[in-house]
């Protein structure tokens, strides 16, 4: 990609791996260290950022964690191709993991992880206050994620004593944050998938609305002309989940868990009775149904029709 | 001599996970000395519990968000162990290749957007992306590459998505794999330039004699399984990984903690290179000789030192598993897996040190009960002795309020430590 006369592609440039930056040295006929000195002066010179000639302010962003493995933050850092360009989007107060300053100013809060301890949700009431937006980023936040599978045991003196044994230990019932704060947005998946989020910010920055697919992961996967995971013998939540991941893990071959929660459209009668058809027990449709929480109604339902406590 | 200082810090910055961090020094006195850890748990032990095996990798995979590749491996090599199933070479060389590519990426992001920072005066990596382009360049490619090749071998750099018990619902592309190992090959050139920075930090002199655990090599660099090892001379088999954890509960912490012959002990590179410096290739051995790390070494900000001989390690090592996969056509890419009633453990090393799974299973293959060992609850302790060490070290040197501070911050992010790993 040549460097453009326009600024809004000029971080696009920046942040560039080593192909780019070799494709826009061959194109310009210059070397790595003119051009990371013209880069410099790009830089200097692009500041403010606008989009069709309109100037845009950089939104203050946050980022917070309750109970989770921090993996959502991280898929943001995993993106190195595009992650200069992302960061020149917002202007990011607060992020403990990747940086030593906090600012409490920030105007979109993401918030990653289940709330499992008090001290959760009064932090989650401070954020609420502060921020304009908040964001629910990744399945433990949306929907309370693996975390939440101690939930199905309805014991959590048992849940405790399993792990540390007397020793006391503070633990609820795990909890998606909207059970406790209003939720502007919510960005499905475990994990999220980078270039959703980059998709979601940059609407959010632009002030456009923000659509989430309606149909399920299995119209992606039939885009993507891959052999159906039950012709393989492989169980697969496809048919009822949420699409907008790309069919990520039936293209590895791997079935869907269903970690993005239901499409709005999913016929999840119809899903069991595929599943029967097909010869998967009962046992390991459960387990995809409610191992991220987003389906938790229907598994209260499947399960309460046979009357178990599991 | 220092008269006195509180430091006072909660939620540690550029780390995994919650810790504190509380020094009190009065009239040249430490009075407080303390690393806390304050992580929620989310009882993934408990979590298992009535599970089919092959939740075991899928679930363990989301302990952590760095290292999800180690535990997912972790978990399917305890499965295949109690089932008795001996995954093919190809199937061993593959995971191999993932688990190097883990390490890489791993290393990179703590190597350089947590700790460089710190030795080039900035709060963040946000302020070198102006001052020092050429580093950032260099970080993001080796992260890519790695994180490239993740994606082949696994699926995804995040939670991967082809490693199952019996090996992988789908090989990587061969052609692709060929120009990976040129890629590889390419980055050594990243990796030199990144020795020759750090050979420019002035990295701090400050040693605690302690224990160093990992695995035992057989006149390599060992990874995957085996005997384990500490520079005590204990000497156990894996399934016998409870007699080196030996894990208790304090009340610092709402991690697990270990210890072995001492009050502590120390898990990660450091360890591993100490316990098989024999086992580097040369040219890895050259570059830690380079810069001052020949065991046995005891200054815990070394690590970072490790974990940069780590990456050239792992980098000639996967150029030479990519030649052996290219050798041959490729096998059956999955076994087909009997579920027996058995007790299966596995240890793994993964970037921040030895990790153990341990599953029992019952005859239909479902858990009856789970433990996991985390490289980061075993070395807790020795971070909290640190700490009363460094207080101790400071107290008596004259040092400012900012200096014991920042000298405290870099301790804890020697470590690495993977804090909701740790407690998970």
């Amino acid at each position: 990609m040549p460097l453009s006369k326009n600024s809004q592609s000029l971080p696009a440039v920046f942040g560039s791996g080593v192909l780019r930056i070799t494709i826009c040295s061959l194109l310009l006929m210059i070397d790595i260290e003119s051009y990371t000195l013209l880069l410099n002066q790009v830089l200097e010179m692009t500041e403010q950022k606008a989009f069709l000639g309109v100037p845009l302010t950089r939104p203050k962003v946050a980022f917070f964690e309750l109970s989770s493995c921090e993996g959502c933050q991280l898929q943001l850092l995993n993106n190195e191709a595009t992650l200069l360009d992302f960061l020149s989007l917002v202007e990011i107060v607060r992020f403990r993991e990747g940086m030593k300053e906090a600012g409490d100013d920030y105007e979109i809060a993401f918030v990653e992880g289940s709330i499992t301890r008090m001290d959760e949700e009064e932090l989650l009431r401070v954020i609420r206050s502060q921020a304009r937006i908040v964001v629910a980023l990744g399945s433990c936040a949306c929907f309370g994620g693996v975390n939440q599978l101690k939930n199905r045991f309805n014991d959590l003196e048992w849940v405790k004593k399993e792990v540390y044994g007397s020793f006391p230990i503070e633990t609820q019932e795990v909890k998606p944050i909207s059970a406790v704060i209003k939720v502007d947005l919510e960005i499905y998946g475990c994990p999220i998938k980078k270039e959703e989020v980059e998709r979601i910010v940059t609407a959010l920055v632009l002030g456009e609305q923000v659509h989430h697919p309606q149909y399920p992961v299995c119209m992606e996967c039939k885009a993507r002309e891959n052999i159906c995971l039950f012709d393989l013998g492989e169980p697969c939540l496809g048919p009822v989940t949420r699409a907008g991941c790309a069919a990520w893990c039936p293209s590895n071959r791997l079935g869907c868990w269903g970690c993005r929660g239901p499409a709005p459209e999913a016929n999840l009668a119809q899903l069991q009775i595929i599943m029967e058809e097909r010869g998967v027990s009962r046992e390991r449709m459960i387990d995809r149904l409610e191992c991220f929480g987003g389906f938790a109604g229907f598994v209260a339902e499947v399960k309460g029709k046979k009357g178990e406590s599991i | 001599m220092k008269i006195s200082c509180d430091i006072d810090i909660k939620h540690l910055t550029r780390v995994e996970g919650h810790g504190n961090i509380r020094i009190i020094i009065e009239n040249g006195q430490v009075r407080e000395a303390r690393w806390e850890v304050v992580e929620t748990p989310r009882f993934f032990e408990a979590i298992l519990v009535g599970k089919l095996f092959e939740n075991a990798p899928y679930l363990c995979g989301r302990i952590c968000g760095i290292c999800s590749i180690g535990h997912t491996l972790a978990s399917i090599r305890a499965v295949e162990n109690g089932f008795g199933i001996r995954p093919t070479l190809q199937t061993q060389r593959l995971r191999l290749l993932l688990k190097h590519m883990e390490t890489l990426q791993s290393h990179i992001l703590h190597i350089y957007f947590l700790t460089a920072p710190d030795y080039l005066g900035v709060g963040s990596v946000l302020p070198l992306v102006q001052s020092h382009p050429e580093v950032v360049q260099q970080a993001l490619r080796l992260k890519l590459l790695a994180n490239d090749i993740c994606d082949e071998v696994g699926g995804r750099r995040l939670h991967p998505t082809r490693t199952v018990v019996g090996g992988f619902t789908m090989l990587p592309d061969r052609y692709r794999l060929g120009q990976f190992r040129q890629r590889l090959q390419a980055s050594l050139a990243d990796l030199t330039a990144s020795v020759d920075l750090f050979a420019t930090f002035s990295i701090p002199d400050f040693q605690r004699e302690t224990e160093f655990v990992s695995l035992q090599g057989d006149g390599d660099y060992p990874f995957i399984g085996g005997n384990l090892i500490s520079t005590d001379g204990v000497v156990k088999q894996e399934q016998e990984y409870a007699a080196m954890t030996n894990e208790y509960m304090a009340d610092y912490s709402t991690s697990k903690l270990s210890r072995l012959s001492r009050k502590s002990f120390a898990v990660g590179a450091l360890a591993r290179i100490n316990n098989n410096f024999a086992g580097l290739l040369p040219q890895a051995r050259a570059i830690a000789e380079e810069l001052g790390l020949v065991p046995v070494l005891h200054n815990p900000y070394m690590n970072v030192v490790a974990q940069l001989v780590e990456c050239v390690q792992v980098v000639l090592e996967s150029m030479q598993l990519i030649d052996d996969l290219l050798a041959e056509p490729w096998q059956e890419h999955r076994q087909p897996v009997e579920p027996r009633e058995g007790i299966g453990v596995a240890a793994v090393e993964v970037p921040r040190g030895i990790l153990y799974h341990c599953l029992h299973l019952d005859a239909a293959g479902r858990i009856v009960k789970a433990d996991c060992v985390i490289p980061t609850s075993q070395n807790h302790a020795n971070i909290f002795h640190d700490i009363e060490e460094l207080a101790l070290f400071c107290a008596g040197q004259g040092k400012s309020d900012k200096e014991i501070e920042l000298l405290a911050e870099m301790l804890v992010r020697a470590y690495d430590p993977c804090i909701s790993c740790s407690v998970h």
